[in-house]
């Protein structure tokens, strides 16, 4: 049986993408067969951020409409061994998920891999709460901003009442905090909600902090997911999260402030 | 902090710490909707209708909220009535 994860925000543009195959990566580099969905119909992206836009044949609704199977449809990734990638569909919209063909589709694939990831697209609405229905374990990624961590809490309340999980009344979906975009400085000057300010709101275990990196924008433009980046702190970063998501004890790094050269103080700059 | 920054009044609480306390409100709030049961809305509305058969009072005037506690839990209902 697979682990079914979700990667989750409510938020769009906070790195639920961006996380999803970072961690995707992360958990397959570790010799976990791993498959990466997205969830986000219409709007695909997925296969850009991890390199394999070229390669899309078939993607989920042609599997769930029966017009294609899974393993014509499965991208592998070139990079990393065990793991793949299913694209959403662009032309279709979120009306082409059915509960009951999302169950199937995880189903199959529960047989075949160790863990499966769900990115989910922006919003509560149909389309994230497919992402998130069948998932054991959540993400929430969250950006340390107020209208971002508002939409946190109210998908945390989605997990807590609308997964099956949920529904059935089994043990609930196990929740984790991925904190990005962090900038250590402006939350020394008191410009930046801390990680201790958003874990005092939302109240779930912190899986990670990402500090903002150029290395995230500059992974993108290559379609490489920026896990592999391994000279970056974001990269870095998201290893040591993919560490804790696996059950390691890891410290948090890279929420010091950097030291400035002393003029460049003096100046405040 | 550069030394222009010592000039400045220190009396103002950092935006961060304003973002925070704006947030512990707000979602505060918004969980205790989240925890009410799914009749609340219907049973407001259906109370609405019994009081403006008699009384002339409009949606805002009915207010109503569930409290639980640990014991027990506390229906409070809270009708303005217009002045005569």
């Amino acid at each position: 049986m697979a682990k079914i994860i979700v990667v989750t925000s409510g938020k769009g543009g906070v790195g639920k993408t961006t996380s999803s195959a970072a961690i995707g990566t992360g958990i397959a580099l570790k010799g976990h067969k791993t498959v990466i969905i997205d969830f986000d119909v219409g709007l695909r992206n997925l296969d850009l951020i991890m390199g394999c836009e070229r390669r899309v044949v078939y993607d989920f609704v042609n599997v769930i409409n029966k017009e294609a199977t899974l393993s014509q449809t499965l991208i592998k990734d070139k990079r990393t061994k065990g793991l793949f990638i299913l694209p959403a569909s662009q032309t279709r919209d979120k009306d082409a998920l059915t509960i009951e063909g999302v169950q199937e589709v995880l189903e199959e694939l529960s047989k075949e891999f160790d863990y499966i990831i769900c990115d989910s697209p922006a919003g509560i609405e149909k389309g994230a709460q497919m992402a998130l229905y069948f998932a054991d374990a959540a993400i929430v990624v969250t950006n340390p901003e107020v209208s971002s961590v508002r939409d946190s809490d109210r998908i945390l309340g989605i997990l807590q009442s609308k997964s099956k999980r949920a529904e059935e009344g089994k043990e609930p979906i196990e929740e984790h905090l991925l904190l990005t975009r962090y900038h250590p400085e402006r939350v020394a000057l008191g410009e930046m909600l801390s990680v201790s300010d958003v874990e005092d709101i939302l109240a779930i275990p912190l899986l990670g902090v990402i500090p903002e990196s150029e290395a995230v924008l500059k992974a993108s433009n290559q379609g490489t997911p920026v896990i592999l980046e391994t000279e970056s702190e974001a990269g870095l970063a998201y290893t040591d999260a993919v560490d804790r998501l696996m059950g390691e004890e890891k410290p948090l790094r890279f929420l010091e402030v950097q030291k400035k050269g002393f003029i460049k103080r003096l100046l405040g700059g | 902090m550069g030394i222009f920054d010592y000039f400045k009044s220190k009396a103002e609480p950092s935006s961060a710490s304003v973002a925070k306390d704006r947030l512990q409100i707000i979602v505060a709030h918004e969980r205790t909707k989240r925890q009410q049961p799914d009749y609340l809305p219907q049973m407001q509305q259906e109370i609405i209708d019994v009081i403006r058969k008699y009384v002339q009072i409009g949606s805002e005037d009915v207010q109503i909220q569930l409290d639980n506690t640990d014991e027990c839990s506390v229906l409070e209902l809270n009708v303005t009535l217009p002045d005569q």
